[in-house]
């Protein structure tokens, strides 16, 4: 973040890039409360290992969409079809690991959300079409294509229906008994700390699904390939300044198209991880708004990787508490949510930011006030978790979010001049 | 000068027919890519519809056009309401429970019932509104959010307000008395059903929709804000509370979109009330470009291809979902068609001034040379 100077003197110091080490830190931190909230709210599937390894599968086509997006906007366009190329990649992984198997379908998945990504590129790099408009027509298409195509494909097929593909295989997964086993024995013990770190630690070593570890590799090779490499910086130059990279030399146009297919690959291979490890084939209505969800915890994560990771963690988890019917167990998250809110009233007050801290303070009473005053959360409510916190994000932290800065607006080719 | 208008007129229709076109001929390419018959399914889709179907289809467009209107209102502001789906929903769950209480008798509940979809839609889109005003956030982002907090909300809220239905496992509101609900008429003769007559209202809502755009000073802010928000500001526009006011007023008619079938069809808010009907308001309002007569025809066309798609599976055994593809393709094509035309309009203005400054120069050359 650069130097802000307001009317005033103020001059604000530039931020500090988060280092490894703060970045585990805060991990511990997390799992410290996670032991304290289990012991004072006595509610124990808050940080078992079950819960932890289905964050992590509900995480993942989160995340991976959320990728997608991050590709798409960090080239300077905005893309509100990554729902549509998702539910592509769910009938891709259907489709093709019913009829070839299911490493076929995870490319598949990745094809047909390429696909799409195609056409989003097309309608708004090629003809400058609105990125929004194109990203709702790039939504009822495929929800169509995916309709009409499932009909064709899977009615007659055994097991499979106008709205369903057959099962399909699963995919390889690891399992190390020599580490899990220990783990598990520990976890059972629940010791204060070790037992969650145990949790933890265990939900990677017992029936972690190979693509659950090739999507985690993908965030660090997003990373890489963009903030590390030529490539990546002229494709976040294309982003935040199409004009200046034009006379560069930079062809913006065949960057925002690759951008933009990458950013549809992303979003196939998310709803690809949906078919294929989070269920068993293809379902209508599967990917149920995630698209939307990748969205909101890419702007959580403030247009990068990490915070992208963050987020989708943060959002599979409450969802996952949510498909556990953990009403009780999302009641004892409120108080961390309280706890974290006055918090946060409290750090904005110093930063001088009074009306975001005010607005910090009342949610934080009214959340401590709902705790208090109620047994369980619905589990309809638990699943607003991610949009509340995106609009809480975007109202509080606003200043602090920085998207890249030629977003959504269409370039044509030669506007350098 | 009729010429010209003539050559405009002709321009403006030329683009709708292109995207038209073209959205036929990519569904087309698909049905043949895909082994279905072409001419199967066009024959079905073009055939002239029964009483009943179109009946059907006149009621479908009504629900379609508030919601075109709805999205058109943000459209001229430059705003984005991708929110109108969230909104109907929310605001046709309150109507739902107000007109079921029966607080008051018979219209005059129907009329407070209408108030209150109004006021929550306005409420739900002006959340949207105050983010942008106060905070800067972007209403395209945070109405997305506001249509998924809608989904959970009205479905906790409905667990809530539910009535026990002996027989059924869909959950609903109470149903709206019989003296509340809006009797529909018939229009085509011999058809079994009735046309809602709701359609009065949204012929209202339209002509007032073209009324205050176009022959108010409020209008006139609104489009100019619109076009240039920094010469609005200029010439004293206060932009911030132009941007509230419309989010306003498209969720205020967004809040609308769900009364015809609440009054006319369901009687009550229940699980399978119609959802997704935001988006087609989105495609419709860029297929009318915004006016008032336009998105008639667009929320025409899109109910046209709903219902006579509908008997294309036991027909042609060829799934439905296919118009949806037509659809979807109209919104990219219109507006890319809509550019194309613009283009073409600008080239053709361009040549005739030459041609003119041309024929000018060499008459006034003949003129100087004797």
């Amino acid at each position: 973040m650069s130097v802000a100077v307001t009317g005033t003197t103020t001059v604000k110091a530039p931020r500090r890039r988060l280092r490894l080490p703060y970045v585990l830190l805060g991990f511990a931190l997390l799992l410290v409360l996670l032991s304290l909230l289990r012991i004072v709210t006595g509610t124990g599937d808050l940080s078992s290992s079950g819960t932890l390894r289905a964050t992590l599968i509900a995480a993942m086509p989160i995340g991976l969409a959320g990728l997608g997006g991050l590709w798409a906007e960090r080239a300077g366009v905005v893309n509100i079809g990554l729902e549509g190329m998702m539910i592509l990649g769910t009938f891709g992984a259907g489709y093709f690991g019913y009829f070839w198997g299911p490493w076929e379908g995870v490319l598949g998945a990745i094809g047909f959300g390429i696909a799409g990504g195609l056409l989003h590129a097309v309608a708004t790099v090629l003809f400058g079409v609105d990125h929004i408009v194109s990203g709702v027509a790039v939504n009822i298409i495929a929800l169509g294509v995916v309709q009409y195509l499932a009909v064709l494909s899977f009615s007659g097929v055994p097991g499979g229906g106008q709205t369903q593909s057959p099962r399909v295989d699963d995919l390889p997964s690891i399992s190390i008994p020599a580490l899990a086993d220990p783990l598990g024995s520990l976890e059972q013990r629940q010791w204060f700390f070790v037992s969650e770190l145990a949790a933890l630690l265990r939900s990677f070593v017992s029936n972690l699904s190979v693509l659950t570890l090739i999507c985690l590799g993908l965030f660090v090779l997003t990373w890489y390939v963009l903030w590390r490499t030529t490539f990546g910086l002229r494709l976040r130059s294309v982003g935040e300044n199409p004009a200046a990279a034009e006379t560069l030399g930079v062809d913006v146009i065949r960057y925002k198209f690759i951008a933009v297919a990458t950013s549809g690959a992303f979003a196939g291979l998310a709803g690809g991880f949906l078919a294929l490890v989070a269920a068993n084939g293809f379902r209508d209505g599967q990917t149920g708004g995630r698209g939307y969800i990748g969205l909101a915890a890419m702007i959580f994560g403030n247009w990068r990787p990490g915070g992208l990771l963050a987020g989708s963690g943060l959002f599979g988890y409450t969802d996952t508490l949510r498909l556990r019917g953990g009403g009780d167990s999302v009641h004892g998250l409120l108080l961390l949510v309280a706890i974290g809110l006055i918090g946060l009233a409290l750090w904005q007050w110093r930063q001088h930011g009074r009306q975001s801290a005010l607005v910090a303070a009342v949610l934080g009473v009214v959340v401590a006030l709902w705790y208090v005053l109620t047994d369980s959360v619905p589990e309809d409510l638990t699943g607003m978790t991610p949009y509340v916190t995106t609009l809480l994000v975007l109202a509080l932290f606003a200043q602090r979010l920085r998207m890249p800065a030629a977003d959504g607006k269409p370039y044509r080719k030669g506007s350098a001049g | 000068m009729t010429d010209n208008r003539l050559k405009r007129l002709g321009l403006g229709l030329a683009a709708p027919l292109l995207a038209l076109l073209s959205a036929f001929l990519i569904t087309s390419l698909v049905l043949l890519a895909a082994g279905d018959s072409v001419t199967g399914v066009w024959g079905q889709i073009l055939s002239p519809p029964q009483a009943r179907g179109l009946t059907n289809i006149v009621n479908a467009a009504t629900v379609y056009y508030l919601s075109g209107v709805a999205v058109a209102i943000g459209f001229r502001m430059n705003l984005f309401n991708i929110g109108v789906d969230g909104q109907y929903r929310v605001a046709s769950f309150a109507a739902a429970v107000v007109a079921g209480e029966a607080f008051l008798p018979g219209y005059l509940n129907t009329l407070l019932a209408l108030m209150a979809a109004m006021a929550v839609g306005a409420v739900w889109a002006g959340i949207a509104g105050i983010l942008r005003v106060t905070r800067g956030v972007s209403e395209v982002i945070s109405t997305i959010m506001l249509n998924a907090i809608a989904t959970a909300l009205v479905a906790y809220l409905l667990r809530k307000a539910a009535v026990d239905n002996p027989g059924s496992n869909i959950t609903a509101t109470k149903d709206v008395p019989e003296g509340s609900r809006i009797p529909g008429f018939s229009v085509f003769p011999d058809s079994p059903n009735q046309v809602y007559g709701f359609v009065v209202v949204a012929v209202l809502v339209g002509i007032t929709y073209w009324v205050v755009i176009n022959r108010t000073r409020f209008g006139f802010d609104l489009r100019a804000t619109g076009l240039s928000q920094s010469a609005a500001v200029a010439s004293g526009i206060d932009t911030k509370r132009m941007i509230f006011v419309s989010m306003l007023l498209s969720g205020a008619v967004a809040g609308l979109v769900g009364m015809p079938i609440l009054f006319g069809q369901a009687f009550n808010y229940g699980s399978t009330f119609q959802s997704g009907l935001g988006f087609a308001g989105i495609a419709i309002a860029l297929l009318g470009r915004n006016h008032p007569v336009g998105i008639a025809l667009g929320a025409l066309l899109f109910a046209y291809l709903d219902e006579q798609s509908n008997p294309l599976q036991i027909l042609q055994n060829v799934s439905p979902d296919i118009v949806r593809i037509t659809q979807g393709t109209i919104v990219l094509t219109v507006v890319i068609a809509y550019e194309v035309v613009r283009r073409y309009g600008v080239r053709l203005e361009q040549r005739q001034v030459a041609l003119a400054l041309e024929a000018e120069r060499s008459t006034s050359r003949e003129e100087a040379s004797p």
